[in-house]
Order: structure tokens, then C-alpha cells, then sequence
């Protein structure tokens, strides 16, 4: 049985003063998550990453199309139980402190009475909050809050995780403090869906990631695969005023400072090009392979389609 | 179900945390102030001039918080997006709103319940006992207590579609309207037409607070037929539960962007 | 859960209304009555916070409210009346048509009204005091004075101001003449009922003037045929047995007809009488001996 099923899910808003504006949110998205799995959702700004999340969520109605969650349907409310979510830029009710702010999510969620606070004390000491678990959300910072929304997204022991750009305006040290929570919930078996647009982030935790763009999946793939699939490159530096111009003529990315030049090419050049550098009696100082990344593959799927659409892989 | 008793008490936690019963001071300084002077001015309608004032302050104090609090109860979670984590739990979108609806009318009952004692003590203080009549001030404030179950339940029913200004402006319309409820009818009964059926509409669907305010008889310890209790109760049970399915309804269908 | 929600909407919404005619229905003591208005118009107008014009309206449709409701108990108790009508004009003087219903009202006896006509007077030279230019208003003054005091001259006095306004009813200068006349007492009252009804689109006020009429019609027609019938007597040394004796004595023309279609009944000794009395109301002719002039019943008794 899949985690996460979305089948055909679509979203269109309408916008204008008499609605009759149609704002396509979200394509026809066809989606599979297996248990246990990472799964990133990578996008820019407005591609549709947070309208998947909040249909999943049922706190926005699809236009058309289902999902399924641990085989029920997504807004049956039992599925509830399972599930745990965090949203982008969370806000809590700030008059609470995180003590009582946890307590009240543990009885919404139905946390059994018996073990209820010691099961926040655990959460609380997992991230890091116990020091200030009594003091009123609203003097918490950024980082403290993300910590307290991964905490309620996880304090009744979801099976399944929803994160909404959880990384999203932390400082580097909050941002590595996040990715090893993360880390932690895929060790305990748990299956994470989240969404960012920080490919790094991806290419680290994720075994499988998304492309969505303009509200179009464009690509599905193991990070291991799509990375290999984009095209090898190696960078060549060497002395030189300035770049020989049968080196260009071949097709290199070259850049000149002062007395070397930095030139970037695709593998199977690199024979050709230190040809040309013997010849010339140009020194090389060195040549590395460039460590291709999701970036490539992500760029590749962003570039506007030249027809139709459905999903490219 | 046990949430809907969660959400009611976290509202009234909020509440108390807004600092909405510190109106309580401003109202015993009132009550004790006019008790007071009323010894110095007047003789014989202390009694009358107490629970006049009394009841009345009462009555506005309690209507004032229902609408300010009731108009953000929906609204301010959905703009504030706090409601995002709440409804990714199991609870229900009616279980919330029946929450909230109870949490708002169970802190303007513990308020009321503390402007009671300063009435009394005010009563006591310028009668110097408690006479049978006070009897009927107790019923009043009953009476009172289920008139902000019905300003709660269409300050609510507001907010979970309008802004918070427009549901102020709208309840607190209500109100007024209500309050004339009764001679609205008396007016529809002698008009026809286009105007008397309109008239007729809108009389019988506002709330009928004018059967509400006894504060009057309560001065004079006129009594009230029993029946009158009766009914009060069941429309004001009748009549929440009417704007309260109505928020529920359009809770349902709401869209969080 | 919308269906349900739904439902309990719509069953609320009706129960609600239900009970709305059952509260309506709830009877407060008289003395609890009284505790609800508000007498003086000096603390109301400061209640209303400046907007005078809709209290007076709702003191208005209180005052229409409360005569209805005492009209259908029958009990003839109307003490409020004149408060209620008082508070309305204090309020808003230029309001007009409670100065008609405290005329037709106020003046004239229970248990058709209140029986106050001192009132009604009160009242009516409050209200030309601030509207000095309604004939109306002086119309109704006249016919109070007329039906109520019997007092003709100043009948006269009222009509004739009225008459003199810019802007005046045709009857005004024909009433003055036939006040000060003092004679013709059928024609007058005929003349003020019928204006009366032309002049008002109130309901009650228009039955009221239409019963008079045709009370007047019976106390014309008996004066007229007893009239006829003792002469009659002087001529033949008989008293008539019906009206067709009368008619083939050449006195009259026809069967005459009450209002209500039936001829008239001549009695043995020299009177005539209307068929079914109870039915028409205020006659004062007509009538069996011993018999009171009809007043309307309550309704629903």
C-alpha cells in the first residue's frame, strides 16, 4: 500500500471581483509516495507546491481529482490521526506557551490522556525547547517556532509527515538543525513530503523528488538517477592571457583574470581541448570534473515546453 | 466530542488571556460609584435606581464583549493562518466552531457571573437585605445570559464569513433591531402591502431581544409568567443553534487561502 | 455534515418563528403593563438619544397595538390610551394621525372607546397649537364638540377657523353654517359622518363613521314614517297595520327599507320599529321600548 497517492488532483481559483477570472493552480497531478520514502517537491515561488499541500490537507476543496493517504481517503478523518503537518511561516497562537500549545494539539489529535505529558516532555526535549517551553510563544524566535512546528507535527506519531518549506527563512545553523530532524523521522520509518525550493536541501535528504512548475509536475525521479543524467563536465584552468581561439571555436565556457583563465566543458571535449593547450604550449594548472547537481536536471525541467504538457521524466 | 470541550476551553483561555474580564473592574467601579451616590440623591428608588443601572451594564458590558470577541473568533484564526495546524488534526471544521461558540459564551457567563455578586452586594448595601423582589433580578439576568448566547451565536455566524468590522457592524445592527423586535410586529400587523410583508420578514427572523429585557419589571419586582421562561429558553436554544449551523454551513465550504 | 447542519437551520428557523407566537401570546399583568411605558415624554426623549421621530413612531404603533388588543378583549378598560397618544405627540407634535385617533377614539364612549373625551380635547388643542394650519385638526375638534359635548356654538367656533385656512376640506364652511344653525341635526350628522369617511384611510375610523350613517338612516326614516303614521291616525281614526297602508294612503311612494333590507314593522300603537334592532348600531329610533341604543359587541365573544 502507497503512503501517498494523489490521483488527478486539480486546482483552479477564481479571481476578480465576480470570480470570472480563471487562476489554474494546480494541473492534473499524478503522484505516488512509498512508505518510508523522503520525497522532496521542488519548485519556484507560486508553482503550486503549497496548493498540493493545503488540498491534501482539505483545508482547500480540489477542483477535481482525489487523493489517498495510508489507503483511506485523503478527507476521510480518520486519516487525521496519521498525519502531521507543518505549514510554510507557521503561525500559533501566541498568548499559549509551547508547553500548553503542544498539550492542546495532543488532545486534538486524540494523544491518549495517560501518556499525553510525557510525551510532550519528550517532544519538548527533542527540539531542543524544554528551557523555554513556559514562556509565551510570541517572545519565541524564528528558529524556536520551526522547532515548535515540527514538534506538533510530529508529537502524535504520525505515520506520514507533510512539511511545507520547513527550512524557509532559518539561518544555516536552523537549517542543519531542521535537516537532521528530518533525518531522524526517516530513521524512525516515517514518510516525509516536503516541499522547497532549496535544491541543496533536496539533493541531501531526498530519494525521490518532483518538479513542479506553473502548476505542472514536470519531472519524477530518484536524486541518484536525475543527477547522473544531466551532462558530465569538467573545469580546466591554465595560463593564459587570453582564450585560444580554436578553444573557443569548440564550444567552452571560458572566463579571464589576470593571467589564467577558468574554462568549464563538457567531458567529451576534454580531450580536444588539452590538445589545443599542448599545441599552443599553454600550462595547465588543473582539471577537475564539475560535480554535476540537481541543479541541471531542475533547470532543464523549468524551460518553458515548446507543446502540451503531462509529465517529462 | 471531547474536542469541541478542547477548542471551548482553549477560547475561553484566550479570552481570559486578552484581557477581557478586566472589563470587570471598570464595571465594579460603575456599580459601586452609583451605588453610592444613589444613597445621597434619592429616596426610596435605591432600590429601583440599582438594578436599573445594574442590569443595564450588564446587559451592554456583555454585549459589547460578545460582539468584539465573537467577530474575531473565526476571522482572526483564518487570517492569521493559526487554523492551519488545527485543521490538519482530527478535529472536525462544526466541531471547531461549536467550540469556539461554547468557549465565547462560557467566559461571558463567568463574567456575568461576577457583575451578579457586585449587584447583589450593591443591593445589599443600599437595601441592607435581600428581599424576595431580588428574585426577579436573578431571573433577569438569566434572561441576560441568553441573550448573549444569542449575540455569540450571530457574532460568530459574522465572522466566518466577513471581516471583523463588518460583523461588528452587522451584529451589533441585530442587536438594536432586536431590541424593537416586538413593536416591529406591532408594526407589520398594521401595515399591508409590499412594506408589511418586508416588515413581517424581518420581524419574525431577527432575534426577539425585546422578550429578553425584563430589567424593568425586575425594578418594579413585577412578576413574569412562567411560561415566559420556558419559552425564552427554548428560542434562545432555537435561535443560537440557527446561527450556529448557519456558521457551521458556510465554515464547510470555506476555502483557507 | 452539511445536510445536518442544513437541517437544523431550517428546523430552528421554524421552531423559532413558532415560539415568536406563543411569546407574543404571554400575557403580562396589567400593573407590569404599565411598568412598560415609559410615561414621561421629557425621560424618553433623552432615552432615544436625539432620534425622537423613531420613538414617536414606535409609541404610535404601541398605542394602535394596545386599542386593538383592549378593542378584542371587549373589557372597555383603555386608561393607557390617552397616555400612549400623549407620549407619541409629545415627542413628535407634527405626527398627525394620532390626533384623528384620539378624536375618534378617546371621545367617544366604551366600550367603542375610551370614554375621555376631556382627553381627546386635550389632546386636539395640543395638536393645533403646533400644526396651526391643519384643518384636519380643527375638523376633528368640531366633531368632537359636536357628538361628544353637544356643545354647538363651539362647534361652530372650530369649524369656522378651519373653514378660513389655505388649504381647507369643502364641508368646513357648510358644517360652520349648519353649527351655528343649530337645526337640522340629521343633515349635520349625515354631512360629518360622510366626511369623516371620505377623509380617512384608517380602517376603523371609516366602519365607525359607515355605522353611523346607517344608524342615521334608520333615526330618519322612523322619525319620518312615525311622523306620517300619526297623521295617518288623524285622518283615518286607525293606526296603520304596515307600510302598505301608508303607501295606498298615498303617503309615501314604495316599501321603504332599513339598511339592512327589511321593511319596517308598524306597531298597534302608533310606532314604528326596525325588524331586527340588534343589528343596527347606534340607533336610537327604532327600537322596542325598553331597548338601548345597539353598541358594538367585542369581537370574538
Amino acid at each position: 500500500m502507497a503512503a501517498i497517492e494523489i490521483l488527478d488532483l486539480e486546482k483552479t481559483y477564481h479571481v476578480g471581483f465576480w470570480r470570472e477570472r480563471p487562476k489554474l493552480a494546480l494541473r492534473p497531478l499524478r503522484l505516488t509516495i512509498e512508505p518510508g520514502e523522503v520525497f522532496g517537491f521542488l519548485g519556484p515561488n507560486g508553482a503550486g507546491k503549497t496548493t498540493t499541500l493545503k488540498l491534501l490537507m482539505g483545508l482547500v476543496s480540489p477542483t477535481a481529482g482525489t487523493a489517498r493517504i495510508l489507503g483511506m481517503d485523503f478527507d476521510d478523518p480518520r486519516v487525521k490521526r496519521q498525519i502531521g503537518f507543518l505549514p510554510e511561516q507557521p503561525y500559533f497562537y501566541d498568548y499559549l506557551t509551547a508547553q500548553e500549545l503542544l498539550t492542546y494539539y495532543a488532545q486534538l489529535s486524540g494523544v491518549p490522556a495517560k501518556g499525553r505529558a510525557k510525551r510532550i516532555e519528550e517532544m519538548l526535549e527533542r527540539f531542543g525547547l524544554t528551557g523555554s517551553a513556559r514562556l509565551q510563544l510570541r517572545k519565541y524566535s524564528k528558529g524556536m517556532l520551526q522547532r515548535v512546528g515540527l514538534a506538533q507535527a510530529i508529537l502524535h506519531d504520525p505515520k506520514v509527515v507533510f512539511l511545507d518549506e520547513p527550512m524557509s527563512g532559518l539561518d544555516p545553523m536552523g537549517r542543519r538543525e531542521v535537516r537532521e530532524m528530518i533525518q531522524q523521522m526517516r530513521n524512525e520509518g516515517k514518510t516525509v513530503f516536503f516541499s522547497t525550493h532549496i535544491l541543496s536541501d533536496a539533493e541531501a535528504l531526498c530519494d525521490r523528488v518532483g518538479i513542479i512548475y506553473q502548476g505542472d509536475l514536470r519531472g519524477v525521479g530518484a536524486v541518484a538517477d536525475l543527477m547522473s543524467e544531466a551532462r558530465r563536465r569538467v573545469e580546466i584552468i591554465f595560463c593564459s592571457p587570453n582564450v585560444p581561439a580554436e578553444l573557443t571555436r569548440l564550444g567552452v565556457e571560458a572566463r579571464v583574470s589576470g593571467d589564467m583563465v577558468n574554462a568549464v566543458l563538457d567531458e567529451e571535449k576534454q580531450e580536444a581541448a588539452l590538445e589545443i593547450l599542448r599545441r599552443e604550449q599553454i600550462r595547465l594548472i588543473s582539471l577537475t570534473p564539475v560535480r554535476s547537481s540537481l541543479e541541471e536536471y531542475y533547470v532543464q525541467k523549468l524551460r518553458p515546453r515548446e507543446n502540451g504538457k503531462g509529465a517529462g521524466a | 466530542m471531547n474536542r469541541i470541550g478542547y477548542v471551548a476551553f482553549n477560547t475561553f483561555r484566550e479570552a481570559v488571556r486578552d484581557r477581557v474580564l478586566y472589563n470587570l473592574i471598570a464595571f465594579a467601579l460603575l456599580i459601586s460609584g452609583a451605588a453610592v451616590l444613589v444613597g445621597e440623591i434619592s429616596i426610596d428608588i435605591e432600590r429601583l435606581v440599582v438594578v436599573n443601572l445594574g442590569l443595564t451594564a450588564v446587559s451592554l458590558f456583555g454585549v459589547v464583549i460578545a460582539i468584539f470577541m465573537g467577530i474575531g473568533l473565526v476571522s482572526k484564526e483564518i487570517e492569521k493562518k493559526t487554523l492551519y495546524t488545527v485543521l490538519s488534526r482530527p478535529v472536525r471544521r462544526w466541531e471547531f466552531v461549536v467550540g469556539k461558540f461554547c468557549g465565547l459564551t462560557g467566559t461571558l457567563v463567568v463574567n456575568t457571573l461576577f457583575m451578579a455578586i457586585g449587584v447583589f452586594l450593591a443591593l445589599l448595601y443600599v437595601a441592607h437585605r435581600f428581599v424576595q423582589a431580588d428574585l426577579w433580578v436573578l431571573l433577569a439576568l438569566y434572561f441576560i445570559v441568553l441573550e448573549f448566547l444569542i449575540v455569540c451565536a450571530l457574532a460568530l455566524f459574522f465572522s466566518s464569513f466577513s471581516t471583523p468590522v463588518m460583523s461588528a457592524v452587522f451584529t451589533f445592527a441585530l442587536f438594536v433591531i432586536g431590541s424593537l423586535a416586538e413593536d416591529l410586529r406591532g408594526f407589520a400587523r398594521i401595515t399591508d402591502g409590499i412594506t408589511g410583508a418586508l416588515a413581517t420578514g424581518i420581524a419574525y427572523l431577527v432575534p426577539n431581544f425585546s422578550a429578553f429585557n425584563i430589567i424593568d419589571l425586575a425594578a418594579h419586582g413585577a412578576t413574569v409568567p412562567g411560561r415566559l421562561i420556558l419559552y425564552n429558553t427554548a428560542y434562545a436554544l432555537l435561535y443560537s443553534a440557527m446561527a450556529i449551523s448557519g456558521a457551521v454551513l458556510i465554515f464547510q465550504r470555506r476555502n483557507l487561502k | 455534515m452539511s445536510l445536518v447542519a442544513g437541517t437544523v437551520l431550517l428546523v430552528s428557523m421554524a421552531g423559532g418563528v413558532a415560539l415568536l407566537f406563543a411569546i407574543d401570546r404571554v400575557k403580562m399583568r396589567p400593573e407590569s403593563q404599565q411598568a412598560l411605558y415609559i410615561r414621561s415624554s421629557k425621560a424618553l426623549r433623552r432615552l432615544s438619544l436625539g432620534y425622537t421621530g423613531l420613538m414617536a413612531d414606535i409609541y404610535w404603533t404601541r398605542a394602535v397595538q394596545y386599542f386593538g388588543e383592549q378593542h378584542h378583549k371587549g373589557s372597555g378598560d383603555f386608561r393607557l390610551l390617552a397616555p400612549l397618544l400623549q407620549v407619541t405627540v409629545e415627542l413628535d407634535p407634527h405626527m398627525l394621525p394620532p390626533y384623528q385617533f384620539g378624536a375618534n377614539f378617546l371621545g367617544s364612549q366604551p366600550p367603542n372607546g375610551a370614554g375621555r373625551p376631556g382627553d381627546a380635547m386635550m389632546l386636539l388643542k395640543y395638536g393645533i397649537a403646533h400644526n396651526p394650519d391643519q384643518w384636519r385638526l380643527y375638523y376633528n375638534l368640531g366633531f368632537l364638540y359636536f357628538t361628544e359635548f353637544k356643545d354647538y356654538p363651539k362647534a361652530a367656533e372650530a369649524f369656522a377657523r378651519g373653514a378660513q385656512l389655505p388649504v381647507t376640506n369643502e364641508y368646513m364652511p357648510i358644517l360652520a353654517a349648519r353649527m351655528a344653525q343649530q337645526g337640522g341635526e340629521f343633515e349635520t350628522s349625515r354631512i360629518l359622518w360622510y366626511s369623516t369617511y371620505q377623509s380617512t384611510k384608517e380602517a376603523a375610523i371609516r366602519q365607525n363613521a359607515v355605522d353611523h350613517l346607517r344608524a342615521l338612516q334608520v333615526d330618519e326614516q322612523v322619525t319620518q314614517l312615525e311622523g306620517l303614521v300619526a297623521k295617518y291616525r288623524q285622518q283615518t281614526r286607525r293606526w296603520p297595520a304596515n307600510t302598505g297602508d301608508l303607501e295606498r294612503a298615498g303617503f309615501i311612494r314604495g316599501t321603504p327599507l332599513d339598511p339592512n333590507g327589511h321593511p319596517y314593522k308598524l306597531t298597534p300603537d302608533g310606532r314604528v320599529e326596525v325588524q331586527d334592532p340588534e343589528s343596527i348600531l347606534y340607533i336610537t329610533k327604532g327600537l322596542p321600548p325598553g331597548m338601548e341604543s345597539p353598541m358594538p359587541k367585542p369581537a370574538g365573544r
